[in-house]
Order: C-alpha cells, then structure tokens, then sequence
C-alpha cells in the first residue's frame, strides 16, 4: 500500500509542473505565472501530504477512519468546523458579493451564522451522545435502519455530489487564474489530492488539512482586513466615506449601475424583493448548515459532549470574526482596488479574472506580490481542504450507512468496510473530476442553492424530529423526508435558476429562487402526519424507545465506548 | 439499532427512576429552546424589517455620518450568536454537567 501511496505522491507532486511545462492553450484568460503562489502552494501540498502519511499509519480502525479515532479536541475541532464552512465560496464570494453591492452581503453572511446557536442549543450534544459516524446514526437509532439508512445515505449523497461539483468548477477557474494552469488540469489536480487524503488518510488527515487552512486562511484575511483599514488610520468613518466616494469613480459595470440607480451601499438593496423570499433564504441559510452531512460528521471526532459544545463555540467564534472580515476585506477592495484600472478588464468591466476576485487583487494592493502569491496559495488549500471533507461524507454515507448498515446488517468486517471507504472516495473523486470538466461553462451557483436546500428540507426535519420528537416513525420519515428532497429538486429544476438560467425557458413555472420555506414545511408535515396516523406494532415500539434515547442523549450513558460492539 | 447490554438497561431504569434526572431534562430543555427562539427571534427580526422597512437599517448613527445603524446591528447580531453559545456553553459545561454526572454517579 504505501509503495503505491509514494508513486501516487510523487505523481501528484509532479504532474502540476509537467501541466505547466505542457502548451496552455492561447484562448484561456490567464494571468502571468503565479511564482509565488505556485511555491507557497507546494509547501502547503507537500505538508498536508507528510500529514496524510502519518495519518496513514495511525488509521487503522473504522473509528480512526470516520472519526480521527474520537481524539480530537474541542478547539481544534472548532477550527475545523469553521474550516469546513469557511469555503472559497464564502471567503471569496461574500467579500465580492460585499464589493459589489455593499450590506446585501452582510444578510448572506448573518444566515450562514445565526444557524451555529440553533445546531449548539438543540442538536450538537445529542448528535455525539446518539451517533457514531454519520448523522444516519441518529435517524436510525430507535427508527428502521435499512429505510432510513438509504434515505439518509442518498441526501447526504446528493448534498455531497451538488455541492462537490459547484466547488470544483470554481476550483478550476480559480486555478487558471491565479497559478496559470489550464482548467482540466487545475480539477484533476484538486480531484487527486482530495482522494490521496480520503483514501489514506482518513478523518485524521481531513481534519488536520481543515486545521491548517483554517489558520492560514483566518491569519490571511485578518492581514488583509486590518491592512485595508490602515490605509485610513483605522477610522471607520473615513473608511466607509472613502469608499462610498471611491465606487463614484469605479470603471466597474456593477458599481456603475449601483452609482446609476442612486443605492445606497451601506443599506440594504435589491437582494431580497420580497417577505415570501425573505423568510426562504433566510431559513435555507439557517437549516441548511443543520443537515450538512460533512459539517455535522466533524461532532464524532470529539471525545464527548463538553468537546463537542466547546467546539461549537468556537466554531462560531471563528466564523463570526471570519465574516466581519470579509465585510471590511469587502469594502477595503473598493476603496483600494477599485479606483486602479490595473485590476480592471476594461473591455468586459469586470475585475481581471472575473468579480470572484476582490479579495485576492486587495491581498495585491495592501500586500504586493508576494502577499498576492501566499493569498491564492490559501485560496487554492480552502478549495482543497472543503472538497475533502465533502468527500470523505459521501464516502462514509456509502461504506458505512448503506453497505456495513443497510446491506450488510451491521455484520461485516472493519478492514472490509474501509476498503469500501475508499473505493468509494476513489469513485466519488473521479465523479467530482469528470463533473468538474463536463460544467466548466455552465453556471454552477445554483448546486450550491440546491444543496443548501436539500440539506435544509430532507435532512434537517428528520434529524431534529427523531432527536426531540417522541412520535416519530419510521413510516413518517421516510414519506416525509422524501417529500422534502423531491419538492426541493422539482422546485428548483421549476424556477427561473434552472428553468430560465439553465434550461433557457421564458418564464419560470415556480416564482421564487429558493423553495425552503416551502419544502421545508412540507417535511415537517409529512413526517408529522404519516407518523400520528401510524398505528402499527412497529411503530409503538418506535414511540417506546424514545425514552431510552433521551437518556442517552441527555446524560451521554451508553455513548462512551459505544463506537465499537 | 443499538443493542444494550444487561447492566446498561438496569442503569437505564435507575435514571429513569431518579426525579433529578427529570428536573434536568426539563431545566435544560427550556432553557436550551429559550436561548434559541431568542436567537430566532433576533434572526427573523432583521429578515423582517428587510423584507418590509429596509429604510429603517439605512438611517445615519449620526446626522453627520455616513455609517448606517445596518452596520453595528448587523455586527451586532453576529455578536450575540457568539454570546449566546457563550452563555450556553458556562451553564451546560458548568451546573448542568455537574448535576448529570452526580445522576450517573447515582444510577451506577
């Protein structure tokens, strides 16, 4: 094993340079080569890779494998959480989405926030007291596990898969922007890596390459952040004035238009048009966070219920830090990227390589090229670190929630279910690969949206109801968590993002842009309804254990030790 | 399905038998639902007030600033999701692993 774990570094290791050695084809807009960021970026693959070895040889157990053997702290697991949800996705785009259009870009960032309390309050310690490795644990603790096992495998899968390919294409472009990689090359490079720390090194190496770019990432935008305020002596209301002043002069289409139509940037605008859309986005943010499968995996790796809160504190420390910075990061670079015509397409009246760069060109502009360089090395290691604990969920979904527990019955041999580990992160891997290439010039922002709201109508309503709903049933899952990922899918594909954006219709057949206010209640009701009409044995049964359950979850007795018999 | 062995059922029954257990239960659960619809209530306020009145977040701190009061109350609400854990963190870590731990101590 480890003689073809060395030939598959040295591949990997090697294979960006033979990229850039290779002709990048004259069309593609590249930049000129990223010296420094393509060093930076091989210190991080060559640590993140001897961190991988080691973690290699410490995962011997399928509890080492899905959780970092339980051994890790509540600080790191923090740091980890807020990895995870620190994304390119968020830091690059709510500090555009802010560049672009001011406070709108604080509500996205508040949604994403607010839903860490609710998860602490009401789920986060009875996730670790109920389960082992995945949340199908839970659902599936008093309920019919080979039903739920499936249903539960196939959201997290569908989460995983949507969310994989949004990452990866925008990993691709990244890539060829910043490194001057072609953007196949850029996607199998992401797809490789993220599949040599899956597959060897496990839970370990995934949390740990979540930690280091959490570092990196937080002390980066931290500089970058209070570098832009130093510009105006740290008075904020020099700060914002200059601002304000300096999108007046913008050669940029998006603030032209903002300057045109008179907004105010430090108010709310155009983001939200309606109450019915309102409420929907805002509860997507919020639930959505509550039932991602590689978000809520990380509370097994904890030792017991006091890490597992810590940990959420933490986490949400972090990341409401994290977005305030993107919010300065945000309007830093339009008082400082801006008004310089050298970050400027001029022909299109975007910024050079697309508006997804405000912070990368700020990072040029308060910290010269080599700050730029270090920037997009931890923009490329944030892509890196998200896509592996994505996979490393849809992996333990399909080894251990339908194999080891659907299939096999619980009966079937450690060593065994982690070769299906890490089969299926090698098949998850090529998918997100072969995904990532076929998307390239397609619009991916609405997987993101999708997987939010699959997250937030199929899998948190069940989640929440089998952990504080005595009258749960199996019967009431399945049909109403079923109902909450089919009116999800069939909503979207129905409004104007795929219908119109996607499928070029002239109108959409469904009103609004996101379907969780609707979906969402549709689970809740569905789950509720075919559980209270539920008369059979089974279900009594169902209804009996509750009170175990709760002990368990209450006061964690029979959790410690649990993750092996 | 978890299967319990014979020691963990009987020690189930203990807990189960000791009203302290349900004191906290009821104590925890309260306040763990007070803390979360005060987070809710906070959350769906500001979605509110955009989606009806988004002209009350644009008025100026002061006459003569730009700076709107969106600004720290939007921060503002970043920061009482970060206290709130706060205060749930001091009590479940503090008083109520206290009480858990003398229930199990009890039903052993």
């Amino acid at each position: 094993m480890f003689r073809i774990f060395t030939v598959l570094m040295g591949g990997v290791f090697w294979m960006p340079w033979c990229a850039w050695a290779a002709d990048i084809p004259p069309a593609a807009p590249q930049q000129k080569m990223n010296v420094t960021a393509i060093i930076m970026f091989f210190i991080f693959v060559a640590v993140t890779l001897g961190i991988t070895y080691w973690a290699a040889n410490r995962t011997k157990t399928t509890k080492d494998f899905y959780a970092a053997g339980g051994g890790i702290t509540g600080f790191q697991n923090g740091l980890a959480i807020a990895g995870d949800y620190m994304s390119a996705a968020s830091f690059l785009g709510i500090s555009s989405m802010v560049f672009a259009k001011g406070y709108d870009g604080l509500i996205y960032s508040i949604g994403f926030l607010v839903g860490w309390p609710i998860i602490l309050f009401l789920m986060a310690e009875q996730l670790r007291n109920l389960g082992r490795y995945t949340f199908a644990d839970i659902v599936s603790f008093r309920l019919q596990r080979i039903p739920l096992r499936t249903l539960s495998a196939f959201g997290t899968l569908s989460t995983v898969i949507l969310y994989l390919i949004a990452q990866m294409v925008g990993a691709g472009q990244l890539i060829r922007t910043l490194f001057g990689l072609p953007y196949e090359y850029a996607v199998i490079a992401v797809g490789t890596l993220m599949i040599l720390y899956v597959a060897f090194g496990g839970m370990l190496a995934t949390t740990w390459v979540q930690i280091i770019k959490a570092v990196l990432l937080l002390s980066g935008a931290s500089f970058i952040a209070f570098a832009a305020l130093s510009f105006v002596d740290f008075d904020l209301e020099r700060f914002f004035r200059e601002s304000v002043a300096a999108m007046k002069q913008s050669a940029l289409a998006d603030h032209k238009k903002v300057v045109s139509d008179g907004k105010n940037i430090l108010a709310p605008g155009g983001l939200v048009t309606d109450p019915i859309s309102a409420i929907s986005l805002g509860l997507a943010l919020m639930f959505g966070t509550a039932g991602l499968p590689h978000i809520l995996m990380r509370f097994f790796t904890v030792g017991n219920a006091k890490e597992a809160r810590k940990s959420v504190f933490y986490a949400t420390g972090f990341i409401g830090y994290f977005y305030i910075l993107t919010f300065i990061i945000g309007f830093g670079a339009v008082l400082l990227v801006a008004p310089h015509t050298q970050y400027m397409d001029m022909v299109k009246g975007t910024l050079m390589g697309g508006n997804n760069m405000a912070a990368i060109h700020l990072s040029h502009a308060t910290g010269g090229d080599l700050f730029l360089g270090f920037i997009s090395a931890v923009a490329f290691a944030t892509i890196l670190a998200v896509v592996s604990g994505l996979t490393l969920s849809g992996a333990s979904a399909v080894s251990h929630d339908i194999y080891a527990s659907a299939i096999c019955g619980g009966q079937v041999n450690e060593k065994k279910e982690m070769m299906i580990s890490k089969m299926a992160a090698l098949v998850i891997g090529c998918i997100a690969i072969y995904l990532g290439i076929q998307f390239e010039k397609q619009n991916v922002a609405f997987m993101v949206g999708l997987a939010f709201a699959i997250a937030a109508s199929a899998n948190f309503p069940i989640l929440f109801l089998s952990i504080h709903w005595k009258g749960l049933t199996t019967r009431g899952a399945m049909i109403g968590g079923t109902m909450g990922l089919l009116c999800t899918i069939i909503m979207v594909v129905l409004s104007k993002t795929v219908w119109v954006d996607v499928l070029k219709n002239p109108a959409p057949l469904f009103p609004y842009k996101d379907p969780a206010i609707f979906s969402m209640t549709l689970a809740f009701l569905g789950s509720w309804f075919f559980s209270i009409t539920d008369g059979s044995e089974r279900a009594k049964n169902e209804k009996l254990a509750y009170e175990a359950q709760l002990v368990r979850c209450e006061t964690g007795v029979g959790s410690v030790g649990a993750s092996k018999h | 399905m978890v299967k319990e062995s014979g020691d963990d059922s009987a020690q189930f029954k203990r807990i189960l038998s000791n009203p302290k257990y349900h004191e906290l239960v009821r104590k925890r659960r309260r306040f763990a639902w007070t803390l979360s619809i005060i987070m809710l209530v906070i959350y769906y306020a500001f979605i509110v007030v955009i989606a009806f009145k988004p002209a009350i977040l644009a008025t100026q701190i002061t006459s003569d600033s730009i700076i709107t009061i969106g600004i720290p109350i939007g921060v503002g609400i970043i920061l009482s999701a970060f206290i709130l854990t706060w205060i749930f963190v001091m009590r479940a870590n503090g008083a109520y692993d206290r009480l858990t731990s003398e229930i199990k101590e009890l039903s052993k």
